[in-house]
């Protein structure tokens, strides 16, 4: 077992363990908020750790650049899709009045 | 494919099911447009492990395709969905 072998046998298993507790809260979580923050989870820890012990294993330079490329622009892109879903949800009034601790939308919301 | 990788898509396995049952459930569309987006994601995570599992280096390029569309797809989604609850 190389040192790559190793790596990636911890890493993987736990980006997965992330992406797994993340879908629960999905599942089980009360309101889209919540949810919303469940999803980010697995959107950015679980995969970006999955991609790292991938890109560790390939043995292929390119393809592990092009992993570490996926991840980076994940990271970039998932605080734009979570306010753009936040957003839409508050405006939309699907947020159930009484479940935001703080609201700071400017009353215009639920 | 070791048991490592099995473990791993077992619990990606496990992951995409709970996020289909949100898909399935709602109530709202944004719910819907969110579990799509987790199962993109879970779709990336599973190609990734198949290439470390000794899939070979040639799936590298379709990771970044399909976070591309994820992305792209919720944005546009969630932004419709929202003109549409705004205007009722």
């Amino acid at each position: 077992m190389s040192v790559a072998d190793a790596v990636s046998a911890v890493l993987l298993p736990s980006g997965a363990a992330f992406c797994a507790l993340g879908a629960l809260g999905v599942l089980r979580f009360t309101n889209v908020l919540a949810r919303l923050h469940a999803a980010t989870k697995p959107q950015t820890i679980g995969l970006v750790l999955i991609l790292i012990g991938a890109a560790v294993q390939t043995g292929s330079p390119a393809a592990s650049a092009t992993l570490l490329l996926t991840a980076v622009f994940q990271l970039l892109t998932v605080p734009v899709i979570a306010e753009t879903i936040g957003a839409a949800a508050y405006h939309g009034g699907v947020v159930p009045p009484g479940s935001l601790v703080l609201d700071e939308g400017g009353g215009e919301g639920p | 494919m070791n048991v490592v990788h099995l473990v791993t898509m077992a619990l990606l396995s496990t992951a995409a099911l709970m996020t289909s049952l949100r898909l399935v459930r709602g109530p709202t569309e944004f719910d819907r447009i969110l579990a799509v987006d987790v199962l993109s994601v879970l779709l990336v995570s599973a190609i990734a492990v198949f290439m470390a599992a000794g899939g070979g280096p040639a799936y590298a390029t379709l990771t970044v395709v399909i976070a591309l569309l994820g992305f792209v797809g919720s944005v546009t989604a969630a932004r419709l969905a929202g003109k549409r609850h705004g205007a009722s």
